[in-house]
């Protein structure tokens, strides 16, 4: 019992953090860069998706999807103000400024939501499920989760291979210089993969809130985990990156369960050096090719 | 006349004028002057309502010293107040303020341990009595000053860890107890105090589990304490991880007591813990619910008059930050009167006079002593649990 609840609280956990790893893997297959406070874009659906539905009684759905156009809205502006114009000059600056204006939101929120913690419930997170009336320590909305992450990396996989918008993805992952020979619009490319990339971040959000509080810094230690899934997933992989985000949930899932919650992040984190150490493109990454 | 000139030394005038100049400058002091009571909390944030609490009980016991007086001859007591934002640097920048501008005869902190930890070093060094209404932390008090300035009237982790174990059996007759504690100093220190606590009676720990304050799901945690028999817990964090503790207890269908710190309290602990939320037990100082002292009933009327939002008791909220500052400031303004002026030292010296006292949360003798700067003892501990959220007593502790 012990292992089975660890096991199947560490995929629930696991698939938060793929899903959020995904929106790295999105941005940097497209233009080499990541927002690396995808912890506060996170937030921002969940506390949007709480402003709209407790604060001003919208119903849920129409909540949700607003708070999702605006998670990608606010990618879109992230792409335009804190990595375009450092990568047009050459500059790596981009790193600082996506974590700059991840600060800049999070104290934004803190001055208008408020630093107290609030609950955002939800239908699917009220009786947790059961098999032949055990209980499996779980919501249906955590099961959920890894259905979700899945399907949007089998929705990702879809629209890279089948779809204009994901050859022209391609294209400008591949070359550049000749994407934008082709007439690929490739500033309006990697714009579209950083709103699909907060969006993600989104809803992650949208589905954590009700498992945890709503509040301002609540994606900063996700952030940081969800960057860890995405390196050790080898951030080149969509399904590479979801796995790794399952393995490294069931892990500390087990590390707590079996060995004690002091060891779980020293453990955890060791692995993800051993592992980075062992395949350094990460579990399912290519080394890129250089052509000379 | 130009003999006696001519013996006057070019240095000696020079001290004269500077001297006279001083005087000018910092004038006498005069029985109207106010006597400034510094407070360094937070006032914005998550924990703004502890701050506004605070003030609130600072303020109704200053208005009823001002009506009768003031203090040192009629001397007004005057609240300046600082907001630290729960930082421990700004708390201490605000504190200097507070001692080398303002030149508060006491300065009384907020909430936060680490930020009262960062001021009680100055207020060592510079010799100015501090009082501390809320923040629960043994070093606070018990820290290496000599002389030692830091005073409190509120809770005290290895007492309240004493409380809770007695509370625990008592009420649910446990005997092998488990722990789940927040991951930081707080939680350390509670580890050690319920350890030591559980050890003076023959007793061990079921289990000791940790989890960080941004941690989702605890099942693992929980379910380990499970394993290993746990009868009852002892919780130690604040109100955001305490609900996720109890949302976890939820999904797990594990329907087992909980005692905890007062960390639920902090919040809207209902609303983030789900109904469950209502079976956690926690500490509290002063409840304004039930049958009340005359000071109770005084002080709730006031409050009333002073703040319409004040409607009923039910919003006198956090009550503890009420309770403990109107405490606090009557025990600092008997030390004043007991020093007989506003001289850092002597104040300190002056706490050590306080014979009785008929405070709201209860009737203090000689309440602070060499060695013992907490007015607040294991048996004035209240136990309360979060109904229709409102905290509401449930027994006094034995």
């Amino acid at each position: 019992m012990l292992l089975m609840s660890a096991l199947i609280s560490g995929i629930g956990l696991g698939s938060m953090y793929g899903l959020m790893a995904l929106g790295f893997y999105v941005t940097y297959a497209v233009s080499g860069t990541v927002n690396f406070a995808q912890g506060s874009s996170m937030m921002l659906g969940a506390v949007l998706t709480f402003a709209f539905a407790r604060t001003l009684g919208w119903p849920m759905p129409v909540a949700i999807l607003c708070a999702l156009a605006l998670c990608a809205v606010y990618g879109l502006l992230i792409e335009f103000i804190a990595v375009r114009p450092f990568v047009n000059r050459g500059s790596d600056a981009w790193l600082m400024a996506t974590v700059a204006l991840g600060i800049v939101l999070d104290n934004v929120v803190m001055f208008t939501f408020g630093k107290e913690p609030r609950s955002l419930p939800s239908p699917l997170a009220q009786t947790p499920l059961e098999i032949g009336g055990v209980g499996l320590g779980v919501y249906p909305l955590q099961a959920m989760i890894p259905i979700v992450g899945l399907l949007l990396a089998f929705g990702l996989y879809l629209v890279s291979t089948r779809t204009r918008w994901g050859s022209a993805m391609l294209a400008v992952a591949q070359n550049r210089a000749a994407a934008r020979l082709m007439g690929i619009p490739i500033k309006r490319v990697i714009a579209f993969a950083y709103a699909i990339s907060t969006l993600f971040a989104g809803i992650a959000g949208v589905l954590i809130a009700p498992l945890f509080n709503v509040q301002s810094d609540m994606g900063t230690l996700f952030g940081l985990k969800a960057f860890a899934v995405a390196i050790l997933g080898g951030v080149t992989s969509a399904w590479g990156v979801m796995i790794a985000g399952l393995l490294f949930g069931v892990d500390e899932g087990l590390v707590t369960a079996l060995i004690g919650s002091g060891y779980t992040q020293i453990i955890t984190f060791a692995l993800v050096i051993l592992e980075l150490a062992w395949r350094p493109n990460g579990l399912f990454g290519r080394a890129e090719v250089k052509k000379v | 006349m130009a003999e006696f000139l001519s013996r006057i030394t070019r240095r000696g005038f020079a001290a004269g004028v500077s001297a006279v100049a001083l005087g000018l400058l910092a004038g006498p002091v005069l029985a109207a002057d106010p006597i400034k009571i510094g407070l360094v909390t937070a006032l914005s944030g998550q924990s703004a309502l502890a701050g506004e609490a605070i003030t609130r009980g600072m303020t109704i016991a200053i208005d009823e010293i001002n009506a009768k007086g003031g203090l040192l001859g009629g001397r007004k007591l005057e609240l300046v107040r600082r907001d630290d934002e729960g930082n421990p640097a700004k708390g201490v920048t605000a504190a200097r303020e507070l001692i080398f501008r303002e030149k508060v005869a006491v300065l009384f902190g907020g909430l936060d341990t680490p930020v009262s930890m960062a001021i009680v070093p100055l207020v060592n060094s510079e010799k100015t009595p501090f009082m501390g209404p809320w923040a629960a932390g043994t070093a606070i008090t018990k820290n290496p000053g000599n002389p030692n300035f830091a005073f409190r009237v509120s809770a005290v982790d290895e007492i309240v860890n004493v409380g809770m174990l007695n509370y625990a059996q008592k009420t649910f007759k446990a005997a092998k107890p488990g722990m789940i504690l927040v991951n930081n100093p707080w939680g350390e220190s509670n580890e050690a105090g319920l350890k030591a606590a559980l050890s003076a009676k023959g007793m061990t720990a079921a289990g000791i589990e940790k989890f960080e304050a941004n941690d989702v799901d605890l099942v693992p945690q929980l379910t380990r304490l499970k394993a290993a028999g746990a009868d009852s817990l002892f919780m130690v964090g604040n109100v955001g991880p305490s609900a996720q503790v109890v949302k976890s207890l939820d999904r797990m269908g594990w329907k087992v007591p909980i005692v905890s710190h007062w960390g639920p309290a902090g919040g809207r602990f209902t609303e983030l813990a789900g109904p469950n939320g209502k079976d956690v037990h926690f500490v509290q100082t002063y409840s304004f619910f039930g049958k009340q002292s005359p000071v109770g009933e005084k002080v709730i009327a006031a409050l009333k008059a002073k703040y319409p939002s004040i409607k009923d008791v039910g919003d006198i909220t956090p009550a503890v930050g009420v309770a403990n500052a109107y405490d606090g400031m009557h025990l600092a303004a008997l030390a004043i009167a007991a020093a007989g002026s506003t001289d850092g030292d002597a104040v300190r010296q002056g706490f050590y006079k306080i014979g009785k006292y008929d405070g709201l949360i209860k009737s203090y003798d000689k309440p602070f002593q060499p060695g013992v700067h907490d007015a607040v003892q294991a048996d004035d501990y209240v136990w309360a649990q979060f109904i229709d959220n409102k905290i509401l007593p449930v027994a006094a502790t034995n």
